[in-house]
């Protein structure tokens, strides 16, 4: 059992825990992701790694009530334990691999949307740990959606947050920001970063490739073990087959067949509707 | 006189019933049935099936205790060389090895040999089992990384040997493919796997759910701060193969391995289980081996008109002949000479169909196998909601890229020699990492024979 030692609402649909995971806290990086099963007769569910402790043992993940499984994580409280978390899985991101100076000349862009915010946060405080310049663009909805400010502010050089309704920073899209900075204000960036929903991930694409920037996406597929054994998380890649969770999650925007990926990415919702019913259900049964 | 008598026939789950639920096909013998059976084997002086046998089980003298009515003697026997019998007893394809060698099988029907190992497995699990003598403890520990069929067998030889053995497993349940590959109804996860499963941690055995060595831990950790002596690579083939044919991407096009995942591991036929599966009303399955019967069976149960559709004709199928004969009297359809050439979708990106080709068989290739080759102008179409492709697997690169020192073969394949010794000293490897996709009692033949190099290597 995998005990939750710290949990905290980010907003009332997103929750933050601090889960004790000793092997997994020792092996995680930056760009790398786990999977959590709830109770024993939970799915398995990938979930991005938003920081990790290897001293305590202990993982952070962020999750936010979208189906049954991710509201049953939701439910959890300090205190109780998961039955399964394991990882960590996929490859590292990028930059893990450069040398000291290679990473001295670069300077990157995250664009990260809603919770996607979350697993920014280990990549730009890995880089910040190392002296890269890094700016930040977070976009949400409204202002009560917006996660992780204060911990991305503590570790990037410049934050800008853009909200739909404009109720806090910009009032617009990621992509028109992130047009501004390069266009308007001369920002340089040699490596963009985009992590959110796959649709966010798709026009962040467009606009870098508009930009001649180059972007690294984080693709959050179906998965059933993580481990490359089942193959739900296939997604063409320059024209190949490509297995999201032993060969990504991260690719080259440029790349990706979005399009394809959204469409697998609704494969089962009409059993996630029904399972949201039935899982009201057992909640009814006194479970 | 003894093979005057004629094979006993095993009870059967009737096929209409059975196709619309997960429960065990077989019944196996009873006692009476299993004792009937045992009285045809001549306990042959020079037994050919032993040598048929990939983990050499002592055939004759099991059989004949079972004869005899000891059936806890029966048991101890199979327990001398087998950590899984009632598994075995379920799954070998008995009629390429110890049973395509009775000399019974010459002239009637050989011994049913794999159906009287169930049964003594059966019987000493419900009387309260057999427990192997174990040798002292010797101080050494080795880890075993998976526990299939390949890794409980080594770390069963082990523990037996004496020593501290730690199975690493990456999913959340221990069996790999016993418990993700293989459905319920041919093999009983609660009652047959984690029953064996617990017979091998009776002995000792820990196991290490959810970790992935390659990621969690490597294997040079585990040598070098875990204070293991020796490792055996038993992570098995995982990878599905597709065909890279155009419309293979569509929503409704699953490998075999996801498919059975879901339904065998993460139990979607189970109401109690959160985890979706998409089985349709139509369901195409590709390929021709056990896992395809598996999957077609599978499909069928969750309520899917099924359909095989195989290159090559009946006669080459790679599944066990049990399988094939089961699956057709449960309903499943067999499209042989037809291959798939693309997947067709809808306007939503759904599959809505197969478009296949007919085949002939043509000049036999290296393997002595004819091979198939397609009939130009021949395409047509099978409508369906659902394509399971069940090529084959390949192995996970993972542990292969993380060992320094570990070699490989152009199929990704990890090189061991006949003992599982490879490249890396301290590193031995069997069962489907090795070999690629092949059987769980050659797996557990590997798992064997890799506990005794280990043993050597550790103790000379």
């Amino acid at each position: 059992m995998y005990k939750i030692v710290s949990k905290d609402m980010l907003t009332p649909t997103i929750c933050r825990m601090k889960v004790e995971a000793p092997r997994l806290a020792s092996a995680a990086q930056p760009g790398q992701f786990l999977i959590i099963r709830a109770d024993e007769q939970g799915e398995r569910i990938p979930l991005t790694i938003s920081d990790y402790d290897r001293s305590a043992g202990t993982v952070t993940i962020v999750t936010q009530k979208i189906g049954a499984s991710t509201s049953e994580i939701c439910s959890y409280e300090e205190g109780d334990a998961f039955a399964d978390v394991v990882g960590p899985l996929g490859i590292p991101s990028d930059f893990t691999e450069m040398s000291a100076e290679e990473l001295a000349s670069r300077k990157y862009v995250f664009i990260a949307g809603g919770v996607g915010t979350a697993p920014v946060y280990p990549q730009v405080k890995w880089l910040h740990e190392r002296g890269v310049a890094v700016d930040v663009i977070i976009g949400a909805k409204t202002k009560d959606l917006i996660i992780y400010k204060e911990e991305m502010e503590a570790v990037c050089d410049n934050l800008y947050i853009c909200t739909d309704d404009g109720s806090e920073g910009f009032k617009g899209l990621v992509t028109a920001m992130l047009e501004k900075l390069v266009n308007e204000d001369g920002k340089k960036y040699d490596q963009a970063v985009a992590i959110g929903p796959m649709i966010m991930m798709k026009f962040a694409t467009l606009t870098c490739k508009k930009l001649e920037l180059p972007v690294i996406v984080s693709l959050n597929t179906l998965m059933v073990d993580g481990t490359g054994m089942c193959g739900a998380c296939r997604v063409t890649v320059g024209g190949k087959v490509r297995f999201a969770c032993v060969e990504g999650p991260e690719f080259d925007g440029y790349l990706v067949d979005f399009d394809e990926a959204m469409r697998r990415q609704r494969m089962y919702s009409t059993e996630e509707r029904e399972a949201i019913e039935h899982h009201t259900c057992r909640i009814g049964r006194g479970k | 006189m003894a093979n005057k008598i004629p094979r006993v026939p095993v009870r059967e789950q009737d096929p209409k019933v059975r196709a619309t639920n997960f429960e065990e096909v077989c019944y196996g013998y009873n006692a009476e049935e299993a004792q009937l059976e045992a009285s045809r084997c001549l306990n042959c002086k020079n037994p050919r099936c032993v040598g048929a046998c990939p983990v050499s089980v002592k055939i004759p003298q099991f059989i004949s205790e079972i004869a005899a009515g000891n059936f806890a003697k029966a048991a101890e026997v199979l327990a001398e060389d087998s950590s899984l019998p009632a598994i075995c007893g379920r799954v070998c394809p008995q009629e390429s090895q110890c049973e395509g060698s009775c000399i019974l099988g010459i002239k009637s029907e050989p011994v049913a040999i794999g159906k009287l190992e169930r049964f003594a497995a059966d019987w000493s699990r419900e009387n309260g089992g057999t427990k192997p003598v174990v040798a002292p403890a010797n101080g050494h520990k080795v880890a075993v990384i998976g526990s299939g069929p390949a890794g409980l067998a080594c770390a069963y030889d082990l523990a037996k040997l004496g020593y501290d053995v730690t199975i690493f497993e990456a999913l959340h349940r221990p069996g790999g493919v016993l418990e993700y590959g293989i459905p319920e109804f041919r093999l009983p996860k609660d009652k047959i796997v984690a029953a064996e499963i617990n017979d091998v941690k009776a002995l000792g055995v820990k196991i290490e759910t959810n970790v992935i060595v390659g990621r969690t831990v490597t294997i040079d950790s585990l040598l070098d701060n875990e204070g293991f002596s020796a490792v055996f690579v038993g992570s098995g083939a995982g990878l599905p193969r597709f065909m890279n044919i155009p419309g293979e991407h569509l929503n409704g096009v699953f490998s075999a391995n996801e498919f059975l995942t879901r339904n065998n591991l993460m139990k979607a036929y189970r109401d109690d289980y959160d985890t979706p599966i998409h089985a349709g009303k139509k369901v195409v399955v590709v390929g021709g081996g056990n896992v395809a019967m598996d999957a077609a069976r599978t499909a069928l149960r969750l309520g899917a008109e099924t359909t095989i559709v195989y290159r090559r004709t009946e006669k080459e199928l790679p599944a066990r002949v049990e399988e094939v004969h089961h699956a057709k009297e449960e309903g499943i359809q067999f499209a042989m000479l037809t291959n798939p050439v693309e997947v067709l979708g809808d306007e939503n990106g759904w599959v809505r169909g197969v478009r296949c080709i007919r085949m002939e068989l043509g000049e036999p290739d290296e393997s002595g196998r004819r091979s198939p080759v397609e009939i130009p102008g021949s395409e047509f179409d099978i409508e369906t909601d659902t394509v399971i492709m069940s090529l084959g697997t390949s192995p996970n690169p993972l542990i292969a890229r993380t060992t320094a020192g570990l070699e490989t073969n152009r199929r990704g394949c990890i090189v061991a020699d006949e003992s599982g010794a490879t490249s890396r000293p301290g590193v031995f490897a069997g069962g489907d990492a090795v070999t690629g996709a092949a059987t769980v009692i050659l797996a557990m033949g590997a798992g064997r024979k890799a506990a005794e190099a280990i043993h050597k290597y550790i103790l000379g």
